[in-house]
């Protein structure tokens, strides 16, 4: 596989070093001189010293190959939404990863259609929640292209689901329940799965869905 | 007429004040506030503080009612980032974004934006004006 990667920081580095220990081919682009200088120690030939959001930058770099993949991971957002840009409408790469350093700016990068992205606050944060939950239903993940997410819910004595079987739930249209966490272990829940107080259940929804699954689940 | 003009360095105060001057309602951003000085001692329109690309800013500029948006940021990128959420998520009517680099505007151009790249329009009036110099024919001078 023929990766470019755009952004030689500690991310972009990383994903380099790791995609040649994988025995890919790679090319790593950076623009700041210091850095690059720093890195052409170690990644020799397959460093090269650029813009990334200019064309003959990405060019140089075999961009009209095309790469089987892009990575745009600058610490710049607008940086990195104008690479992906150019490399997936301009030179047709298939697929294209982009960083989201401010989760104020995914909207931006949804708009533009680059997907997918990563943005480590966004996803610190859905562990924060995860781990210090202060709300009910906390969302675990997204699945953007899926159009789905999956939603962790605490049953608790109150809960009308609690003593009930999943088969009986009146569960809404496009939301299932995956698993049961009960006692430290796991269960993929099925219809004959019987709810009880305590439980950590798993759901996958059609977003939009939160409040009925949250009544049918918890009655709130 | 309401125009937000993102970018207040010489292109983009002398754009906002022509355009005030002809009687448009316009608003100012920039994320340096001393910007403000390059509007003069009375600007009468507004000027806010902060990045271009701020949802929540532009929305508190007006984008939402806004006829046009003028993009002049000192970087390309954050200009086309701009020029295209104004246009796709906020149907401003008229999006004008410059763009230095020729090549980043004959690319976004192509998908729509309208963009002005004075790098372009440099080169050409050189080109011009190198073509239509008088060349003196040389005079050779014999011994």
């Amino acid at each position: 596989m023929y990766a470019i990667v755009c952004g030689g920081g500690k991310v972009g580095a990383n994903v380099a070093r790791s995609l040649l220990r994988l025995g890919h081919e790679v090319t790593l682009i950076e623009k700041r001189r210091d850095r690059f200088e720093r890195l052409e120690d170690e990644f020799e030939h397959q460093v090269q010293r650029g813009d990334a959001t200019e064309l003959h930058v990405l060019e140089r770099a075999g961009i009209a190959r095309p790469p089987d993949i892009v990575l745009a991971l600058t610490g710049d957002d607008e940086d990195n939404l104008v690479t992906s840009q150019v490399a997936k409408e301009k030179y047709g790469v298939q697929q294209v990863i982009a960083r989201v350093n401010d989760p104020r700016n995914q909207a931006h990068f949804d708009l533009l259609g680059i997907s997918p992205t990563v943005c480590a606050t966004s996803g610190i944060m859905a562990l924060v929640e995860h781990e210090v939950p202060e709300h009910d239903m906390i969302h675990l993940l997204e699945l953007r292209k899926e159009n789905l997410e999956i939603v962790e819910v605490q049953i608790d004595r109150d809960s009308p689901s609690a003593g009930k079987r999943v088969e009986n739930l009146e569960l809404p249209e496009g939301a299932r329940l995956i698993s049961v966490m009960r006692g430290g272990r796991a269960e993929i829940a099925d219809g004959a799965t019987q709810l009880e107080e305590g439980d950590q259940v798993l759901a996958i929804l059609e977003p939009g869905k939160e409040d009925e699954l949250r009544r049918v689940l918890l009655r709130r | 007429m309401k125009a937000l003009i993102v970018g207040c360095g010489r292109v983009g105060s002398s754009v906002a004040l022509q355009l005030q001057r002809e009687g448009w309602d316009v608003t100012v951003v920039d994320e340096n506030e001393d910007a403000l000085t390059r509007l003069g001692e009375n600007w009468p329109g507004t000027f806010l503080v902060g990045q271009g690309i701020d949802v929540d800013l532009l929305r508190e500029a007006g984008i939402e009612e806004a006829d046009a948006l003028v993009a002049v940021t000192d970087g390309d990128n954050t200009n086309v980032v701009i020029g295209q959420v104004a246009q796709k998520r906020f149907d401003v009517g008229c999006v004008i974004v410059r763009v230095l680099d020729p090549a980043r505007a004959d690319f976004y151009s192509e998908r729509g934006l309208r963009t002005i790249s004075p790098t372009k329009t440099a080169i050409a009036s050189l080109m011009d004006a190198v073509r239509s110099c008088e060349i003196p024919t040389p005079v050779r001078i014999s011994r």
